[in-house]
């Protein structure tokens, strides 16, 4: 039988069926980081194992740290602690480590893809859930548990059962103002935060082809919102380019033997997929969250839905929680809607195409008083791209807090946080309850074009309307 | 690594309401700032359970009728969001032992299976009915078994579902692959060197 990349991926990296059933899966490339891999490397350490591989591990700090100012010691103590133990596991162990330092620490899904480490068809694991980001190399990508974060480094693989294949098609081209922030809504909002469960989600399709990497890897990462423990898409000439002359990858020879080896990866043009389901790009708004789940989205020009038309009662309970949480009322346009933060960056949208595309939106436009607008390169590469290309002076500017690579305001581990019941125009992933920091803290989740136009109009806008040049 | 079999498991049944319960709604992020799991103990759900100054919303788990409970009926998508496996760790050090639920989140299923903590399906219809007589007899004891794959309450008998290999793992007492792993390490080795690992040329 004809097989997608899942499959041959899969195959190749098979070290042998276990007794119950699952699959020893031989993991070439791991990331881990300092809040799921402590636990582990006590794991080991109790077992009184070694790291098996550790030149296939690759090590770097961004959850805690604070992105105002990096020097140690932190003014969270626990922060402070957290990278400690990251940098004794990686010095007794021998993993490679992207310290502070060193210029290329950044948000693990960010390092990983632009260092040229995560190439396709590969696995790569690492202790976080969008893991599923690489996948956009052409990778078998996907998040674990610390507990197998120890399995990866005592025996560089893991056990597990294969998942099906979902082929998600978005055929045709994307409308002004549409990027794969608002495709990737789009799709989980039609699918459902649990509609991937048991699947790979193969993105395929003309939108996706003509994509560049930066907004496949947005797609991806974004997977996981969509109950898709991973995400892919099949390696091209896009991919390839990307990757030529990146730290890690390939040169001279090893090259052309590598792009012919990664070209064979893809999945074949007859392959069967266990479920296929197709958009058309022509129907993808800019997109915008109203609700506590990723999958509880409408486009800019639509309204809050009705749970009284939500006929499933526990569906119904959740958009009643979630309007009230969110303090939104059925019916009600989001445009319009007044916002308190900013934040563009993350590991969806915290990479140079992100800033490219926004700065020259904010060019001559100024941050409405009174709001607070937060952009925070993703990682100390992106972040040298943007000073040297005169982003990073761009957003200063226009009035937003220019910060350190980090996650920032993307998870409450750091000083980066919303207030009270505070209302962010958020370029992340999720907009769970208390996501950002606060308890009662609301997170919108838009693309970087329409959190800009937030940052400017004062309110949640359709950036079309805002911006001329976009 | 000799580990238990996990076979039944008896006990009160709480309800933890709502369909997609995130992992930042099992242990907000900002419990994560520790490097071991002990910290974790009583955390689960806090945000769920408790207003910011410290009062309790008085969610179920700390009702005085569920006090003591094992096992957790949730809804949809249970334990979707981030890999934190602080989740099922907090769940399982603040006492319970099982959740069921009409479906779980891939990585927080494979997480609470690696840690000794059983996730069980049931039918919708079934939750619901469950659902009603633990809010009416909140005191009954009920008996999770993997064996037959039921749950009881000495009345009536409920089906519950999950995959075929880590049902058989915790009753062979193998839930925790790393022994498995470790075993067949000239395998491993094989194919690391068939699989080109990365490496910095400049």
């Amino acid at each position: 039988m004809r097989r997608t990349l899942y499959q041959k991926v899969w195959d190749a990296h098979t070290v042998r069926n276990l007794p119950d059933g699952r699959t020893q899966l031989f993991i070439a490339t791991h990331y881990v980081h300092e809040v799921t891999s402590p636990q582990a490397f006590a794991m080991l350490r109790e077992l009184g194992l070694p790291v098996l591989h550790p030149e296939r591990t690759f090590a770097t700090v961004d959850h805690i740290i604070p992105t105002d100012n990096q020097d140690e010691p932190f003014a969270d103590a626990r922060a402070q602690a957290m990278l400690d133990a990251l940098r004794n596991n990686c010095k007794q162990f021998g993993i490679r480590f992207f310290d502070l330092p060193g210029g290329q620490q950044g948000i693990v899904h960010m390092v990983g893809p632009e260092l040229g480490i995560s190439q396709p068809g590969m696995t790569i694991a690492c202790g976080d859930s969008h893991t599923a980001t690489h996948g956009a190399m052409g990778a078998v990508a996907m998040g674990i548990g610390s507990t197998q974060v120890r399995d990866v480094l005592a025996t560089q693989s893991l056990a597990m059962s294969p998942l099906k294949v979902r082929r998600v098609r978005v055929e045709g081209h994307l409308g002004r103002g549409v990027s794969a922030k608002d495709v990737a809504l789009h799709i989980i909002g039609r699918l459902g935060a649990q509609g991937g469960l048991g699947y790979a989600y193969e993105f395929a399709g003309s939108a996706i082809c003509s994509m560049g990497m930066d907004g496949r890897l947005t797609l991806c990462n974004m997977a996981i919102e969509g109950g898709a423990r991973c995400g892919y898409v099949n390696p091209d000439a896009t991919t390839f380019e990307y990757l030529c002359g990146r730290p890690f990858a390939p040169t001279g020879a090893e090259w052309d033997a590598a792009v012919r080896r990664w070209s064979s990866f893809s999945s074949d043009e007859d392959a069967a997929y266990d479920d296929e389901i197709s958009f058309d790009a022509a129907d993808i708004e800019p997109t915008v969250t109203w609700g506590i789940s990723p999958d509880m989205s409408i486009g800019i020009s639509e309204v809050v839905p009705n749970p009284d038309e939500e006929l499933d009662a526990q569906k119904r309970a959740a958009m009643r929680a979630a309007l009230e949480y969110m303090q939104l009322q059925p019916g009600e346009s989001l445009k319009g809607k007044s916002i308190d933060v900013v934040f563009i960056g993350s590991c969806t949208n915290g990479r140079i195409s992100d800033f490219r595309s926004v700065a020259p939106l904010l060019k001559g436009r100024h941050v409405v008083p009174g709001i607070r607008a937060l952009a925070v390169p993703g990682s100390q590469e992106t972040a040298r791209q943007c000073e040297e290309e005169g982003i990073a002076g761009i957003f200063r500017e226009a009035g937003f807090e220019w910060r350190l690579p980090g996650c920032s305001m993307c998870l409450a581990m750091n000083p980066d946080r919303l207030e009270g019941t505070q209302l962010c125009a958020s370029t992340s992933n999720r907009n769970f309850k208390g996501r950002q920091g606060s308890p009662i803290g609301r997170t919108l989740l838009m693309s970087p074009a329409m959190a800009a136009a937030a940052a400017v109009s004062g309110k949640v806008s359709d950036p079309r309307e805002i911006f001329n040049n976009l | 690594m000799a580990l238990t079999c996990i076979r039944k498991i008896s006990g009160k049944i709480v309800p933890v309401p709502g369909a997609n319960m995130d992992t930042d709604r099992i242990i907000p992020a900002r419990f994560l700032k520790c490097i071991t799991f002990d910290e974790l103990a009583g955390r689960m759900f806090y945000d769920e359970r408790f207003e910011a100054n410290g009062v309790s919303k008085g969610h179920p788990i700390d009702a005085p009728q569920y006090a003591g409970a094992t096992i957790i009926i949730g809804g949809e998508n249970f334990g979707c969001g981030s890999s934190r496996e602080h989740a099922p760790q907090a769940i399982l050090r603040s006492g319970i032992r099982a959740i069921i639920a009409e479906s779980f989140a891939e990585i927080f299923f494979g997480n609470s299976s690696g840690t000794g903590l059983p996730c069980v399906c049931a039918s919708a219809n079934d939750l619901a009915e469950i659902r009603r007589q633990i809010t009416q007899r909140p005191e009954t004891m009920w008996t999770l078994d993997l064996e037959t794959m039921q749950l009881s309450n000495g009345e009536k008998i409920y089906p519950l579902h999950m995959p075929e290999e880590p049902r058989k793992a915790f009753l062979q007492g193998r839930w925790d692959s790393v022994a498995e792993l470790l075993e067949h390490k000239d395998a491993v080795q094989e194919k690391a060197g068939l699989l080109p690992c990365p490496h910095a040329v400049r």
